[in-house]
């Protein structure tokens, strides 16, 4: 654990990219298995353990220490892990801690996923006793699932690849397929042994996204062309499944599988889909009927699913496209042969949770507009023009796809400044400041667009709460400046009223009544709506 | 008599009436007692001043020969009478020289610690426990959080990062009085033995302690080295030089920083440092609650740094204790 503490601390600090790839190789070459390998799983964000809420390390802490003296010191160092991994022995380094100054990194992972529901807070405390500060801070990190480096895959791999003499593409495919903690994947970079066996590799493919249809762009569009579909209100996925192993990602390639034990039990093809994760089930007619998102809500960000939240959210993928059918690869078919795969599959697939998102007639944009506006259903957030003849490519290309959304005003935003808010909330963070990309001089950068306090439950308002202090950068007064980078950061969707042109801000551009509609702990920062999209709206 | 009557807090600093003198006063007085040679606490412009030998010194050679008007060498455990009052100097361990100050008057004593600390530091005299109605504590590192670890394992990490990235320079940010010698001295006693560079801030103080008979080991001025590149080499220079475009000349600098506050990852990450070196010349707070346990004296004063924790554990630990909000001192040394 030592090494693996002292790794991290290097990595925060440590900016530049090669140093970093040092660092990681240097470590990986010196640490055995199976540490190193769970090491990489943590920095990659693969490994799974269980999940050690803060509730517990707060009450574990309170143990030790007087609340006043705990409150002074977690207002001076601003983030609960790092208070908790200084403060554990102010009043004398514990008993434990001398006879195991050894502990390492895979017992540690190997004694959290083995600990039944009643030895966790035993165990943790132990833990905290056994480890120094440094490994009690990571020890933390790991087990609140806070430890993001900020550290690429890609990265990961080039470290790898100085292991040895393979190369870090070769490695990163074969890692997407294994389990940590990769003792055969280091046999091989080391030359100790072939390529690992895999047994069923399955790996995220990055989706294809839709621009806003923006003013003057449906003049340029003939309706023939495409296909009109309905854009649900819920969250986008990816759902693999390859002989027995099932993975469901995220839009930004999250592993998500953990919350949907009964999506990932029910699939009962094998290939890859895109669609929308809805709640909801089937009604008398057998057909699957969709629930509003706040439903869908309460199956998100749980690392663990009771069978009771199973019963009452149920959950069913609306399909969109096809990626893989079996072991093949459809992404290169136009739209339409793809969906006439996927309808057969759909179909094949009977009562599973599991249906097809239905294609909407038009004749002229006038009239499709008509539809999007007052759609059948309240689950429909608006319609998504899809090229007839479009091949599923990766990424944001104009013209292939488009989104109509219903309501105009909504946009995802990233957080950006937070403050305390007044009366009842002076104790939590409340009053945000948010912004959208924009082109800087160098590279794009969030631009401030508005401020909203409102529009979120009390539930969030705690989330929101605990993000802030946990990733706070800088502080200016009473303003916290928060991490937003394209890959790190908090994104909300912003609905606001309508939208006038600005001299006094920066952006150009003012809200009227922005509120935070909600929160998008799917989408990552660089998922967020451009400033260029936010002025169309003029 | 009442120990506040003895000594408080007045604008210009911490005042006795009775020997009419003031300790570490932050504006010009007629007679000053001084308990160590960092900015905050010894300035120039004094009539009278009693310090250690070394403080003197070291005055003169920070604010030139004429920094008072008189000075007078206090010798640790030597009592003097000032108007009858009672003063003697005993060792701090903070700095070279850095001593607290007894004052007794009328069967009340009162210890002025000035800054201090409990660890083995052979650049400094150990601290002397001295017993005493009063103790004036400083709380720089008064949190609960702060645990300064083994010096040695800090300078450690400098050495394995000095084999790992043997092309970079290491820039270790120090503070000119006593932390610049105290990181030389630790790297000596780790066994590094190649030339250590120095930034011109540094170099008068470092020849100071060398006469002193502290062995700090090859010691060269960057300046005198217009050619070299410094690579894989430990180039040692104040905070104000840190980030700057001093640093510019060297080969990839690798920014390491020796100071107590390194232990909070934040205050390493504002200040772009890539290798915290947690090495203070204050007490942590252990060394605050164990000090004050030893010595246990009536009451306990409290004075720069963060005051409400540590008479919050007083108070919790059944011992007299109150703020003395005193203004001007932020550590040279560690601020
Ligand atoms: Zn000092
Ligand atoms: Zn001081």
């Amino acid at each position: 654990m030592k090494a693996f503490s002292t790794l991290l601390d290097r990595l925060v600090l440590t900016p530049g990219r090669n140093a970093k790839r040092q660092l990681l190789a240097d470590y990986f070459r010196a640490t055995p298995d199976p540490d190193r390998g769970y090491a990489l799983a943590a920095i990659a964000g693969t490994l799974d353990v269980l999940h050690v809420k803060p509730k517990l390390l707060r009450e574990l802490v309170m143990e030790r220490i007087d609340a006043e003296l705990f409150r002074y010191s977690y207002d001076y160092v601003g983030d609960l892990a790092e208070t908790i991994a200084l403060i554990w022995d102010h009043d004398g380094v514990p008993e434990e801690a001398a006879f195991d100054a050894g502990l390492r990194l895979g017992a540690v992972v190997e004694a959290l996923n083995g600990a039944g529901k009643l030895q966790v807070r035993p165990l943790v405390r132990s833990l905290l006793n056994r480890l120094d500060a440094s490994g009690r801070y990571a020890f933390i990190k790991l087990a609140t699932g806070g430890l993001r480096m900020g550290i690429s895959a890609k990265l990961a791999m080039q470290a790898l690849a100085d292991l040895g003499t393979q190369d870090a593409g070769e490695i990163e495919a074969l890692w997407h397929g294994l389990a940590p903690p990769y003792e055969s994947l280091f046999a091989w970079i080391e030359g100790r042994a072939g390529p690992p066996e895999m047994s069923a590799p399955v790996i995220f493919h990055p989706v294809m996204l839709a621009n806003p249809v923006e003013p003057g762009d449906l003049e340029t569009l003939t309706p023939s062309l495409y296909a009109a579909e309905w854009k649900w209100d819920g969250i986008r996925i990816q759902i693999t499944r390859r002989k027995e192993t099932v993975r469901l990602f995220s839009r930004s390639g999250e592993d998500i599988s953990g919350s949907f034990p009964d999506l990932i039990d029910a699939i009962p093809f094998e290939g890859t889909i895109d669609g929308e994760l809805l709640v909801g089930s089937r009604n008398e007619q057998g057909r699957l009927s969709a629930r509003p998102f706040s439903d869908l809500q309460q199956r998100l960000n749980r690392k663990s699913v009771s069978g009771k939240v199973i019963e009452e959210f149920p959950v069913f993928v609306r399909a969109y496209d096809l990626l893989f059918q079996g072991e093949q690869d459809v992404r290169p078919m136009p739209f339409e042969a793809r969906r006439a795969r996927l309808a057969e599959l759909i179909s094949a697939a009977g009562n599973a949770p599991f249906d097809l998102s239905p294609l909407v007639d038009f004749a002229s944009f006038e009239a499709l507009d008509r539809l999007r506006l007052s759609p059948p259903d309240p689950v429909i957030e608006g319609v998504m023009l899809k090229r007839r003849d479009s091949v599923y490519q990766a990424g944001r290309m104009k013209g292939p796809w488009f989104k109509w959304k219903r309501d105009p005003h909504v946009i995802d935003a990233v957080l950006i400044y937070a403050q305390r808010g007044h009366g009842k909330r002076s104790s939590y963070y409340s009053d945000f400041t948010f912004g959208v990309w924009a082109q800087g001089p160098e590279c794009d950068q969030l631009v401030p667009v508005g401020k909203a306090y409102f529009g979120f439950t009390d539930e969030e308002l705690l989330l929101l709460d605990r993000f802030v202090r946990n990733n706070t950068v800088d502080r200016f007064g009473p303003v916290r400046v928060l991490k937003a980078t394209k890959s790190e950061g908090f994104v909300v969707e912003v609905a606001f009223e309508g939208l006038n042109r600005s001299n006094r801000h920066k952006s150009g551009v003012a809200m009227r009544f922005p509120r935070i509609s909600r929160l998008r702990q799917d989408k990552k920062p660089e998922d967020a709506d451009r400033l260029d999209q936010l002025k169309a709206m003029l | 008599m009442k120990p506040d009557a003895l000594l408080y807090p007045a604008p210009a600093g911490l005042y006795c009436p009775a020997g009419d003198f003031y300790v570490d006063p932050v504006e010009p007085v007629a007679r000053a007692l001084i308990t160590h040679g960092h900015s905050d606490h010894a300035r120039a412009g004094h009539g009278a001043v009693l310090a250690s030998r070394e403080t003197l010194d070291i005055m003169r050679i920070r604010m030139g020969e004429d920094f008072c008007a008189e000075a007078q060498v206090a010798i640790p455990g030597e009592p003097v009478s000032i108007r009858g009052v009672t003063v003697s100097f005993h060792p701090a361990g903070h700095v070279l020289g850095s001593c607290q100050i007894r004052i007794e008057h009328k069967g009340c004593q009162i210890v002025v610690s000035g800054d201090y600390k409990r660890g083995i530091d052979p650049t400094a005299a150990p601290f002397e426990p001295v017993a005493c109605d009063v103790f004036i504590t400083e709380a720089t590192f008064g949190l609960p959080v702060f645990r300064h670890p083994d010096p040695l394992l800090e300078t450690a990490k400098l050495l394995s990062s000095l084999r790992q990235f043997d092309q970079r320079t290491h820039f270790v940010g120090a503070y000119a009085l006593g932390k610049a010698q105290r990181v030389i001295s630790l790297l000596r006693r780790g066994g590094y033995d190649e030339p250590i560079y120095l930034h011109g801030a540094m170099t008068r103080l470092c020849d100071y302690y060398q006469a002193e008979g502290i062995d700090l080991g090859p010691l060269r001025a960057v300046a005198d080295e217009p050619a070299a590149d410094f690579c894989g080499r430990v180039v040692i220079g104040p905070p104000s030089a840190f980030g700057g475009t001093w640093m510019r000349r060297f080969a990839d600098p690798l920014p390491a920083f020796a100071s107590g506050w390194m232990m909070v990852r934040q205050r390493a990450r504002q200040r772009g440092v890539e290798l915290p070196l947690v090495i203070s010349d204050h007490c942590d707070w252990q060394e605050l609650t164990e000090t004050i346990r030893e010595l246990s004296p009536a009451e306990v004063w409290v004075t720069h740094g963060r005051e409400e924790a540590l008479v919050r554990w007083c108070g919790l630990n059944g011992i007299a204790a109150r703020p003395l909000h005193l203004i001007g001192y932020e550590d040279e040394g560690d601020a």
